[in-house]
């Protein structure tokens, strides 16, 4: 009777549990109940957990003599794994963000690996759909696991430099179709009973070892730039493959959770390409930045230097600035120090709003969190489609360590690498100041004619000694007014 | 003796997981892009779910290599749920409306 009443009591607790993780996500929609939402997830997810070490009631009879020594190893994996990835989740600078993730989503590739490597261990797995099942979930949780790894590796610059070489790409597809093999193999030796020609042992460790090898190769050739797709492709496979094992292991919880964060992975990661303007494959397949060697049309103009100083007091006597900032206002960790000068520019009565393109910095929505972390309220924070139709209306537009997204030849240069690509119309302003480190191009690697346009001027300089030096500007002009 | 286990197979775990996939879909669709990198951190800690299975395989492993492999999957998986909540409950706690920020709240 005990171990019915065990299955139907962790039953209910993963039922309850899955309702909340989707409910929590759910809340998760509005940023007014986003951080209740991750609360009540994080209810059903320890609840469940809890839950897990009622299943010591009703092991297999093989498992029985170890029950002791099992538990008290998944107590000290749950205490460290849990201990150290808190202490880095609680500590790491909000830039590191992207790098956290990927590196978290990998744990969880991993740990779907791992179960379905004990599964076939084991030899717990039955029936031909349930070892198709758990072959794929492996594959996926592998590649998953080290692309992350590498994805991260990327993200914090310990790896700098895409790595390519020749026919990559072919040799990527037959890394890839010789897991498939393996894989295809295991499954026809259980599904005719022939002898395997090396143990069916063995077939695990090389069908787990191509896998590895295969996330690590396909994450390789991604240039550092991309890689927020990739993270994004990544956990929608883990989820996946955690959906995958769930039915393995006949856990519907598992099942559910995955296959939710699967299809809203993969959402996402629609809507980012498209915010890239490139398809998903095109990320994965092609060696972007290395074959940008497009005709550039003779540019009118040049680059007007200005004055910080100069910049600041105009933007003060403005009555209206949009600010748009990129990846280059976080390298230089100057968020702080820009809203600080929205407040004094806000203060004047100038009216102040935040335009922020969906790729802005290293993930979608990084900038959002970066400003919001430097003390923005929200709902001065814009989005593409809400605030494009602002800037013609606009006295100064502000962009902060930004080209790509600001580039008007993704309206109208058909020849353009990054044509197409939905871009904030900063150019439409009546007056433009851009603060960059120097004259250098944006990821895609495409000259900016924006910065040559007759509305523009150029900033140069360190995003932070600059707006300091803005703020500084401002102030003087207040303290000259109070003298 | 009462038994309360069901069997998920076939075309009830493919119904599963098409009623699953689709809400994910549908959940997301609405969220707007200024959450976009809390949302995936988010999901990324709602997969974490899968530390339950390591639990699982871990409690019923009966060779050392199970054990193993076992272990590795629950300190992953405990990893994934806590560093997800970890990193997702920080950013989350940071976006604040106007209103909250000014000293008199009307």
């Amino acid at each position: 009777m005990i171990i019915s009443f065990t299955h139907l009591v962790i039953g209910g607790v993963d039922l309850v549990a899955a309702f909340l993780l989707m409910f929590g996500l759910k809340r998760m929609s509005s940023p007014v109940t986003a951080p209740s939402g991750i609360f009540v997830a994080g209810i059903g997810m320890l609840a469940a957990v809890l839950a897990s070490f009622l299943y010591g009631f009703d092991v297999e009879a093989a498992a029985k003599p170890f029950l002791l020594i099992n538990i008290a190893l998944a107590a000290v994996a749950l205490i460290i794994g849990g201990g150290v990835a808190w202490w880095a989740g609680k500590t790491v600078a909000m830039t590191a963000m992207p790098q956290m993730v990927a590196i978290y989503n990998g744990m969880g590739g991993g740990a779907a690996a791992g179960i379905a490597a004990v599964e076939l261990f084991g030899g717990k797995v039955n029936g031909v759909t349930a070892l198709t099942v758990t072959l794929l979930g492996a594959i996926i949780g592998s590649i998953s696991m080290s692309g992350s790894v590498i994805a991260w590796a990327k993200l914090d610059e310990i790896m700098k430099q895409p790595i390519r070489f020749p026919g990559q790409q072919i040799f990527n597809g037959v890394a890839f179709l010789a897991t498939l093999a393996v894989g295809g193999y295991m499954v026809f030796v259980v599904a005719s009973g022939s002898t395997p020609l090396i143990t069916f042992e063995q077939l695990i460790v090389v069908f787990f070892a191509c896998a590895l090898v295969v996330g690590v190769l396909m994450t390789l050739p991604i240039g550092g730039a991309d890689m927020p797709v990739v993270i994004s492709i990544y956990n929608a496979a883990t989820g996946l493959a955690v959906g995958f094992e769930g039915f393995v292991l006949q856990n519907p919880a598992l099942m559910i959770a995955g296959m939710v964060v699967g299809a809203a992975g993969l959402l996402l990661t629609l809507l980012m390409a498209k915010a890239m303007n490139r398809s998903v494959a095109n990320i994965l397949f092609t060696n972007f930045g290395t074959v940008v060697a497009q005709k550039q049309g003779a540019i009118k103009g040049s680059e007007k230097p200005t004055q910080a100083a100069d910049a600041a007091i105009a933007m003060r006597y403005a009555a209206s600035v949009i600010i748009v900032p990129g990846y280059g206002l976080a390298a230089a960790q100057a968020q702080q120090k820009l809203y600080e000068f929205v407040k004094m520019l806000t203060a004047a009565g100038v009216s102040v709003k935040f335009a922020i393109h969906p790729v802005a910095g290293r993930m979608p929505g990084q900038m959002d969190v970066l400003l919001a972390e430097a003390g923005v309220p929200y709902d001065q924070i814009f989005q593409l489609d809400d605030i494009n139709g602002d800037f013609k209306d606009t006295d100064v537009a502000l962009v902060i360590g930004a080209n790509d997204v600001v580039n008007p030849e993704a309206r109208t240069e058909k020849t353009s690498p990054i044509y197409g690509m939905p871009i904030l119309n900063a150019d439409k302003a009546r007056q433009v100041y851009v603060i960059k480190r120097g004259q250098g191009k944006g990821y895609a690697g495409i000259v900016n004619p924006l910065f040559y346009a007759d509305n523009c001027n150029m900033v140069y300089g360190d995003a932070g000694a600059v707006l300091g030096q803005m703020i500084d500007a401002v102030r003087g002009l207040g303290a000259k007014a109070a003298a | 003796m009462m038994n309360f286990t069901i069997t998920l197979s076939g075309f009830v775990a493919l119904y599963i997981f098409m009623l699953a996939g689709f809400t994910g879909w549908v959940i997301i669709g609405r969220v707007p892009a200024i959450l976009h990198t809390p949302l995936m951190s988010g999901s990324n800690f709602v997969h974490g779910i899968v530390v339950v299975g390591g639990l699982f395989a871990l409690l019923n492993a009966s060779t050392t290599i199970e054990q193993v492999i076992g272990f590795c999957a629950v300190l992953l998986g405990a990893g994934n749920v806590a560093g997800g909540y970890a990193v997702t409950g920080r950013m989350l706690a940071m976006f604040k409306p106007s209103a909250d920020l000014k000293p008199a709240k009307s």
